[in-house]
């Protein structure tokens, strides 16, 4: 009261003490708004990293076949046999080495033919052979998945490719069997210029990368290359096709020896390419198959099936367990030492961590009672197990924030208890207990750990019928598709990532639409 | 009611010189209340008139409130509430492991300091109360008992066009009055209120103890206040509380004229409190 003679604010000190207030006002809403930006800006780094990773996953390559389905071999099958597998890839091998018969005599070409379509890739077309009677004596239009290491080359995830165009040559020799050379004044100095700029040596020089001359349908390797000269040995096609085609240069930046595909294999690529054969279309297998060792093969349904078989067993015990314990915790039970000590380990169990939960799920339904393992039940209830203390918590703030006075209205009306609970207090904490219940749901939905250890990382060929088949996670796929070598996993890896994450955000769409329609009621 | 008044007459010792001319609703006897062992009401013993407004007054804290809410057990719903002494209620202990807590609310209903209106329709704010007690026999019957209680509680006119509404869309006093009528809407016999327009401008709150004095032909009142004006001006009986224990209680005008305690003197006069 020292100052009492001047009015408040008309000292220096004063003022000043006022400045430093506001500027620490300030302060504190830059400090808030830093924070948000840098938790937006991980998130965003987050996405954009998944997505470009899973963006190439979301289209690959096929080929186009035309299977003859004849009575013959295939008039026997019968609906309960064995997908007749080996017979439609014999169809498709012959099918590739009538179109390439340059592998006929050789051995290795043949393998390397062969590893174009892999043999499980026409497994489909074989049980849809087996499923329907009409497709034997017909010829099916089929287009099988490229193989994963080819279809990453033609994406360009494999080893950087360009294409330079060189134009018509003036003359084309058979120099001995299979090396032709082509020769036309200039005709390559583009091509010259591009591999010097690519870092290319040129070829026949150790180490370097690959140049192939396409025309038309054919494909050479060149082995010596100059201004106005190329000579190399022919891959696939004939000479012909260079007299009468413009030439175009592929230049491969890797060498043959370090790379998963090789130029003979690209030669043959180019060639179907040319004939229209190999399109590149939308990856819907990815959600429509179950796994595989094949990377263009698998996909996510049998762990998509899964995970919503283990969060429909994790729902139905989770969310109503928990919503009836919050709700005699909170409006029934005496206020005691014993309820004291109960909400005490309700929150310390909402602090386990998830593996031990994996732990007792693994000693207790699998080894003392004996379920099945690698069972979307058994997933459920672990999963449930983890998530109900969360529920109860969540459910419990929500019925704590129904003010008193509502409470006692009701039973100064006469009302009971339950009445008063059920009528009047559920339904002005169901926005909340329902966000509490499916933000549990959303985080059973993430979780690995626990499904690692009752053995839901099993490799599922077949999609689960039932809680009790053997069935995968999301999560699990994630992870065991993340630890694979191929690189093809890679983006695939991404590909599921994604789908997890739509359901999650579906999930909390389906929140925030339900608080809606309760806030409005 | 005979039986009330003959019971009553055979008590007569304590602070009990009350209801001369009415019989009487309710009889408490040696009422001892502890929150957590913490005792907060002291011997009370207070017989309530019906058909009449018996006002609770004294400063903060007296344990007016607590004692109100002794009348229709809403001490029950708090933790570590003990309620000793009897209440008698047509010559039952309400506190006795024989009455039902809920049917005992449904017939002492009770109106609180804050409008606490369901966020539910006005309509179904009345009708929550009679349906659950099967007063209805179908939707008209339910529609009548609705527009009653309105009309008791002087809202029907404001409202009979937006029924559907909510509750909550109200202005205080209009919420207060739908507390009432929701309280008359099960056919109570008493109505406590718990200082029922503190919250709430002189206008609404003239239109209120209008509605009391309105309502005290049909029912049994009793009301916490902390206005003497206002316990003046609607109550004919006026019990004054202080620390727990009831210091004097008699006619309202009595009480204000000439109480008979310094106590009561030096609260009325605003000597403290």
């Amino acid at each position: 009261m020292s100052e009492s003679s001047s009015p408040p604010f008309a000292s220096e000190k004063a003022l000043k003490r006022l400045r430093r207030r506001r500027a620490a006002d300030r302060r504190f809403k830059w400090y808030g708004r830093l924070a948000i930006g840098f938790a937006l800006s991980a998130l965003a780094l987050l996405l954009a990293s998944i997505a470009t990773q899973a963006v190439s996953a979301a289209s690959y390559h096929v080929v186009a076949f035309d299977l003859d389905v004849d009575r013959e071999t295939f008039g026997n099958v019968t609906p309960d046999a064995l997908p007749p597998v080996d017979e439609v890839y014999r169809r498709v091998h012959e099918d590739l080495l009538a179109r390439f018969p340059e592998a006929i005599d050789d051995p290795a070409k043949r393998h390397a033919l062969n590893g174009l379509i892999t043999r499980l890739a026409v497994l489909p077309e074989a049980r849809a052979i087996v499923r329907d009677r009409r497709a034997v004596g017909a010829v099916r239009h089929v287009r099988l998945p490229l193989s994963d290491d080819l279809d990453l080359y033609l994406k360009g995830a494999i080893a950087r490719h360009l294409t330079v165009p060189v134009g018509r040559v003036d003359a084309v020799q058979d120099v001995e069997t299979g090396t032709i050379s082509l020769t036309g004044e200039g005709a390559f100095t583009r091509l010259l210029t591009a591999t010097s700029l690519e870092g290319v040596p040129s070829p026949g020089m150790l180490g370097g990368g690959s140049v192939l001359l396409s025309a038309g349908l054919s494909t050479l390797k060149a082995s010596s290359l100059d201004s106005s000269g190329a000579s190399g040995t022919l891959l696939t096609g004939t000479l012909q096709d260079f007299r009468t085609h413009p030439v175009r240069a592929q230049l491969i930046l890797a060498p043959e020896s370090e790379r998963p595909v090789t130029d003979q294999q690209i030669a043959w690529l180019l060639a179907l390419k040319a004939d229209g054969r190999i399109a590149r279309v939308p990856h819907w297998s990815l959600l429509t198959h179950t796994d595989s060792t094949q990377p263009e093969l698998a996909g996510a349904l049998a762990a998509i099936v899964g995970s919503l078989l283990t969060l429909l067993v994790t729902a139905a015990l989770a969310i109503p367990v928990g919503i009836l314990a919050s709700i005699y915790l909170e409006e029934f039970a005496p206020r005691n030492r014993v309820t004291g000590l109960i909400e005490v380990n309700i929150n310390n169990l909402a602090a386990v961590p998830s593996i031990v939960f994996g732990l007792l799920g693994a000693a207790v339904f699998l080894g003392a009672f004996g379920l099945p393992r690698s069972a979307p039940v058994v997933g459920g209830l672990v999963l449930a197990l983890l998530i109900l203390p969360v529920v109860i918590i969540a459910s419990r703030s929500a019925l704590k924030s129904v003010p008193q006075s509502v409470r006692d209205a009701a039973l100064a009306i006469g009302a009971s208890r339950m009445q008063t609970v059920f009528h009047h207090v559920l339904p002005l904490a169901a926005p909340g207990m329902l966000t509490g219940a499916i933000l549990g749901m959303a985080r059973a939905l993430g979780e690995t750990a626990p499904l690692l250890l009752i053995g839901m990382v099993a490799f599922v060929a077949e999609v689960p019928r039932s809680p009790t088949d053997e069935a995968t996670a999301l999560p699990v796929l994630i992870y065991s598709w993340a630890t694979q070598a191929e690189r093809a996993w890679e983006p695939m890896t991404g590909a599921v990532i994604l789908i997890l994450l739509t359901f999650l955000i579906a999930m909390n769409i389906v929140v925030v639409f339900l608080r809606r329609q309760f806030e409005r009621r | 009611m005979d039986g009330t008044r003959a019971e009553n007459a055979a008590m007569g010792t304590g602070v009990l010189p009350d209801a001369p001319d009415a019989s009487v609703r309710m009889s408490c006897r040696h009422i001892n209340v502890f929150y957590s062992g913490k005792q907060a009401i002291y011997d009370v013993s207070l017989n309530i008139a019906d058909r009449s407004v018996t006002a609770l007054i004294g400063p903060s804290g007296c344990g007016k409130s607590t004692f109100l809410r002794c009348l229709n057990r809403m001490n029950d719903t708090i933790e570590g509430c003990r309620v000793e002494g009897e209440i008698l209620m047509e010559g039952k202990d309400i506190n006795s492991p024989s009455i039902d807590p809920v049917l005992l609310r449904s017939r002492v209903g009770m109106v609180f300091q804050k409008p606490n209106p369901f966020p539910k329709s006005i309509y179904e704010n009345i009708a929550y109360g009679p349906r659950i007690h099967g007063l209805a026999e179908g939707r008209e019957d339910m529609d009548e008992i609705v527009e009653k209680s309105l009309k008791r509680a002087g809202l029907w006119e404001e409202v009979k066009d937006r029924l559907t509404a909510a509750g909550t869309s109200l202005s205080g006093g209009q919420q207060q009055r739908l507390c009432i009528a929701r309280a008359i809407a099960v056919r109570p016999e008493v109505i406590l209120m718990d200082e029922p327009c503190s919250a709430l401008d002189p206008i609404a709150t003239a239109r209120i103890e209008e509605l009391i004095d309105d309502l005290r032909k049909r029912y049994c009142i009793i009301i916490v206040t902390h206005s003497m004006q206002q316990a003046a001006r609607v109550s004919q009986r006026t019990a004054f509380f202080h620390l727990g224990a009831l210091v004097e209680v008699g006619d309202t005008d009595q009480i204000f004229t000439s109480p008979r305690e310094r106590r009561t003197e030096d609260y009325i006069t605003g000597r403290f409190g």
